[in-house]
């Protein structure tokens, strides 16, 4: 069971949210004329690690608000928790915010 | 080898059943193969006995990180079937379906494949609608299927609670008569046994740790914990971790890692002799030779590469099987457990070449890869020995989430992927 710190509502369990998959993905932007591999990228292709993952997570049952989590995928510790737009931190595995 | 038959066991009984050879050579690596397979579970497993029995190449090493059906393989609830929406699919698993038909005669292994039929319900007008475009398209692409009603429902599964006053009334629901379910274990222990009979080295406790590369960058063999082992082609079936072997080999893949639960009951008397499905909850059931009710559901919906699952999960699953299932609402589970299992974005398959020359790939089977176990080693070894893609298997390259032609399955069919 995770316990997700929501920025704006604080501690709360996990069937509140929702998983968006991996943060920081960049849209191709059409004035480069993207090729058929980038757009691949951008829709389908995924970090998908095993260790730490930096994702997206919505409160869907709470304020409805995206936000970014830092977790790692094989213990499920949440290192990390930052607004859409905050630059986040340099957090590692293993290590506590 | 010994052969296994009913005079065998008594001969062998009569001699307090000291002759007996373990079921495969455990080997050690031999310095270079023509082909190497990394992952020992049904697929590469299947993988390896084909490229020896269909195309002779029996230089041939399994390479596994633990040992033999410890993986998902061992993990998964055991359901054959070929209830898919599109052509490519239907003609995949229909392959896979009528080769686990004649499996066990072929391998000298009872993988206790019973098909029992696989029943899904519908509860609701749209789940009706649903379920007659999916048995039509089941019917177009040559796998047969029947409509039921109600009561031929109430009547092949009297425990399942029909009533138009329960939290999921059931209104209809189709049937594939000859999906059922496998010991699973069986399936990869026969694959290894009759793989190791026609010679292939199986290695277990062996992990990769890279791979190794020629000047012009194809893939000429592993790094592994056991050391260097040289190949002229290296094909990876390793499910969930799929996208970090690929990391090794300097390219990413289009699937996200999720753990998949299963629960196991204590054993009861007989009492559910087909595999349900219900459209309304994503949970499955049956109940094994020993008894014990195996049950499923939907994935955890966030990447995972822990082998346990949540509790959230565990709720609505066992929630589902006592609103749907009464007299199973008292009954004990037994074991619970979770597979890291490898979901692409149109929940189909990939089976064939990947970005880097030498390296071939079987992944993308998310949560239904034990049903496919014989077509997927069928179609990788085909593609392995002769450098093409078999004909069944030419829609699932990787190259399609590239071309645009996926094979969307999650948005066609309903089934819980």
């Amino acid at each position: 069971m995770l316990l997700i710190t929501c920025p704006w509502c604080g501690p709360r369990d996990e069937i509140e949210f929702r998983w968006g998959g991996e943060s920081h993905i960049r849209r191709p932007t059409l004035q480069s004329s993207p090729q058929d591999e980038e757009w691949a990228d951008y829709l389908f292709y995924r970090k998908n690690p095993k260790g730490l993952h930096r994702e997206r997570w919505v409160h869907e049952a709470g304020c409805g608000q995206w936000f970014n989590i830092a977790r790692d995928t094989v213990s499920h510790e949440i290192v990390e928790v930052y607004r859409m737009g905050e630059a986040h931190g340099q957090a590692e595995r293993g290590k506590r915010p | 080898m010994n052969w296994y038959s009913g005079l065998n066991l008594i001969a062998q009984g009569l001699r307090g059943h000291r002759g007996w050879e373990p079921a495969w050579r455990s080997a050690t690596p031999k310095p270079r193969y023509d082909v190497i397979i990394v992952g020992g579970g049904g697929h590469g497993l299947a993988t390896a006995y084909y490229l020896a029995r269909n195309h002779g190449v029996t230089n041939v090493a399994v390479i596994e990180k633990g040992w033999i059906g410890g993986g998902n393989s061992g993990r998964n609830t055991t359901v054959i079937r070929s209830n898919y929406y599109y052509r490519e699919s239907a003609d995949l698993y229909e392959f896979s379906l009528k080769l686990y038909e004649r499996l066990a005669r072929e391998l000298n292994y009872n993988i206790m494949f019973s098909q029992r039929g696989m029943i899904v319900t519908a509860h609701s007008r749209h789940d009706m609608e649903l379920s007659a475009r999916w048995a039509g398209a089941m019917r177009r692409n040559g796998v047969d299927t029947d409509m039921l009603d109600v009561s031929e429902i109430a009547d092949r599964v009297p425990a399942l609670n029909v009533s138009p006053r329960a939290r999921f009334p059931v209104v209809g629901g189709f049937v594939q008569k000859r999906a059922g379910t496998a010991r699973h274990d069986a399936v990869v222990w026969g694959y290894a046994r009759a793989a190791s009979a026609l010679g292939v080295d199986i290695v277990e406790g062996c992990e990769v740790k890279g791979f190794v590369r020629s000047p012009s960058g194809s893939v000429v063999g592993i790094e592994t914990s056991m050391g260097r082992i040289v190949a002229d082609k290296v094909g990876m079936a390793v499910a969930g971790h799929s996208s970090v072997l690929a990391g090794m080999a300097g390219f990413r893949l289009p699937v996200t890692s999720y753990a998949l639960q299963a629960f196991v009951s204590e054993p009861l008397k007989p009492a559910l002799d087909t595999v349900v499905l219900s459209l309304a909850t994503g949970m499955y059931i049956s109940q094994s030779d020993k008894g014990g009710l195996v049950i499923g559901g939907g994935l955890d919906r966030y990447s995972s590469y822990a082998q346990r699952g949540n509790a959230p999960v565990i709720r609505d699953v066992v929630g589902s099987v006592a609103e749907q299932f009464p007299p199973f609402r008292r009954v004990r589970l037994l074991r619970h457990w979770a597979g890291i299992v490898d979901v692409v974005p149109d929940s189909s398959p990939v089976i064939g070449e990947t970005p880097v020359p030498g390296l071939y790939l079987n992944c993308g089977w998310g949560t239904g890869g034990f049903k496919a176990i014989p077509v997927g080693g069928w179609t990788l070894a085909h593609h392995i020995a002769t450098g093409t893609p078999h004909p069944v298997a030419r829609p699932f390259q990787l190259e399609r989430f590239k071309t645009g032609a996926l094979i969307d399955e999650a948005a066609a069919s309903g089934i819980a992927h």
